[in-house]
């Protein structure tokens, strides 16, 4: 049995090992001097000196403070739009018996798997003829759009788990379908709203696609566009495109690690459990 | 619940109105688009029927993406989910510091595509690359990575499948924590007993965990773009380009909407199976609840 343990250790350090290293690579790249880099090779060793600056060239210089800033912009109201929109219809469809709900849930699911391709042209089109192409509210827009199909089947299937006496109880006393919505469904539901959430918020974070067709100007870039566009203009120095692209990973990696529970029971829900 | 016929639907309104706008028209106008010339640019166009489709099969660049999405398909999806849950079976024990090397097995589901892209192209460079160099070390000569059409498709597979084997992961430790733990200690420590135990006993009990991995994988796999878009465009000459990219490079770079519009429509195609497969056995779940 010992014997095991110690073959089942070995085993699960290397693999994780493994796994970490591209990460180690990035953040060791990211404080060592291009002279180091290049002489070196080693870069699966930490720097011999360590170089910070190179962070402020990426924020400063390759201007990721700024698309830092405007991916929040996008990222906050889009996830806050996403959850609110997807608490109705999610509540509608999880308590109410009537003609087309199923076939409404179907629409939800089947939109949340569908091809991004698909979308791009019309998508692009209208946002053009719109006036909302190359604007922030655009593509916050058409985050909360079609976030709406997988927001909505997540938080129907926890609105499911609520027992429907409570809503004849309220029902019998006299409350009203809204008051029922707001006042006993949406505090029952929170922390699945919090789950959602957080999960939505990576995801919009790291966007790319939506941002490369609905934004053109530099000054509302997020940052995903921002960090493609170091690869034109800093393309040899890998140091200052690797502090970019830790920049970029920061605020996901931190909601992860916070809340990680909720994250990971985001991604499971309505999958294993459902 | 018994209600007024109007409730629902105007808890729907709002919701349902912003889907159809931006998700539920644009499909059927781009199967429209699919049928015409239209550059992208002009107010005119005309039908051209099934033209951009017969023109799709002999275009040699197409059949690249196809097949390279066929590639993408069986090694992103039918490699990175039997991994995941090796690795899932792996750490599904108790031991000390178990939660630390869940937590690290975890982070590559929280990069974007751009930021694995950008990891990693410094490890894939060819001349002084992480991995080239490493290898070196054991005196292997320099692969091209990223620059050999013969290897590129893979290169791009293995970046992204570092983020689904970390999903795959997750979503069979969630189903493992509904098997009784005895099983599973044994199903991977005691050789063909033990085999026949996972086979017969915990595979069935991950049935759900598989469905939802393998379809999403499988989704994920025809819509790939952004790490192929951030790592070689599709390049070299096209040799890494799945159908998303090439999708993209006519409808937005060669002014092609029709032609791009059809390159969608047959990714949609494809995908439409198995959106279909998942609804019917998630939703048939859900019916059961």
């Amino acid at each position: 049995m010992r014997a095991k343990k110690i073959v089942f250790y070995i085993l699960a350090t290397i693999i994780v090992l493994l796994w970490i290293a591209p990460f180690m690579i990035s953040f060791f790249t990211s404080f060592k001097s291009m002279d180091e880099l290049m002489l070196t090779r080693k870069w699966w060793a930490p720097p011999k000196k360590w170089f910070p600056s190179n962070f402020i060239t990426a924020w400063k210089d390759a201007n990721m403070g700024r698309y830092f800033l405007n991916t929040f912009i996008i990222t906050i109201p889009s996830v806050l739009g996403a959850l609110f929109l997807s608490s109705l219809s999610a509540y509608a469809l999880a308590w109410y018996k009537f003609r087309l709900s199923k076939l409404i849930l179907m629409i939800f699911v089947g939109g949340m798997l569908i091809p991004f391709q698909m979308l791009l042209i019309p998508v692009y089109r209208f946002s053009v003829s719109l006036g909302i192409y190359d604007r922030f509210i655009g593509v916050i827009l058409f985050h909360i759009a079609f976030q709406l199909g997988f927001c909505t089947f997540f938080l129907r299937n926890f609105m499911k788990t609520i027992p429907a006496s409570i809503f004849d109880a309220a029902m019998i006393d006299g409350a009203g379908h809204f008051t029922i919505y707001s006042k006993i469904v949406m505090p029952l539901v929170l922390p699945a709203l919090a789950a959602l959430g957080i999960l939505e918020f990576t995801w919009i974070w790291n966007d790319y696609l939506w941002s490369l067709i609905l934004i053109q100007s530099d000054k509302i870039k997020p940052i995903t566009l921002g960090l493609v566009n170091l690869q034109g203009q800093w393309i040899t120095s890998w140091n200052t495109m690797a502090a970019g692209a830790i920049i970029a990973a920061v605020v996901p990696l931190f909601v992860f690690l916070l809340f990680q529970r909720y994250f990971i029971e985001g991604l499971t829900v309505g999958s294993v459990k459902g | 619940m018994k209600s007024k016929k109007w409730v629902p639907y105007a808890f729907l309104a709002l919701p349902l109105l912003m889907y159809s706008i931006w998700v539920i028209f644009p499909i059927f106008q781009t199967l429209y688009l699919s049928f015409t010339d239209w550059d992208g640019v002009s107010p005119e166009f005309s039908i051209i029927g099934w033209d951009n489709f017969k023109l799709l099969f002999q275009d040699p660049y197409f059949r690249i993406s196809l097949w390279n999405n066929i590639k993408w398909l069986i090694g992103f999806a039918g490699v990175s989910v039997p991994l995941g849950l090796l690795i899932a079976m792996l750490l599904d024990q108790k031991f000390r510091g178990s939660k630390v090397y869940k937590t690290l097995m975890y982070l590559p589901m929280t990069l974007s595509f751009v930021v694995i892209g950008q990891i990693w192209s410094w490890i894939l460079e060819p001349r002084y690359g992480a991995l080239n160099s490493f290898l070196s070390i054991f005196g292997i000569k320099s692969v091209g990575w990223l620059s050999d059409p013969n290897i590129v498709t893979y290169s791009l597979i293995m970046a992204a499948s570092w983020r689904q084997i970390s999903y795959a992961m997750v979503l069979y430790l969630a189903g493992l924590k509904q098997v009784p733990k005895e099983l599973v200690e044994a199903a991977w420590v005691d050789g063909a007993n033990g085999w026949k135990r996972f086979v017969h006993v915990i595979l069935p009990m991950l049935r759900p965990a598989t469905i939802v991995a393998i379809t999403v994988s499988v989704i994920d796999s025809l819509r790939a773009f952004d790490i192929v878009y951030v790592l070689t465009r599709g390049g070299p000459f096209y040799s890494s380009s799945v159908m998303a990219n090439y999708m993209y490079i006519m409808a937005f770079n060669n002014y092609r909407m029709g032609y791009g519009s059809a390159i969608a429509t047959i990714q949609f195609l494809i995908t439409l199976g198995f959106i279909v497969f998942y609804m019917r056995n998630v939703l048939k779940k859900e019916e059961a609840l």
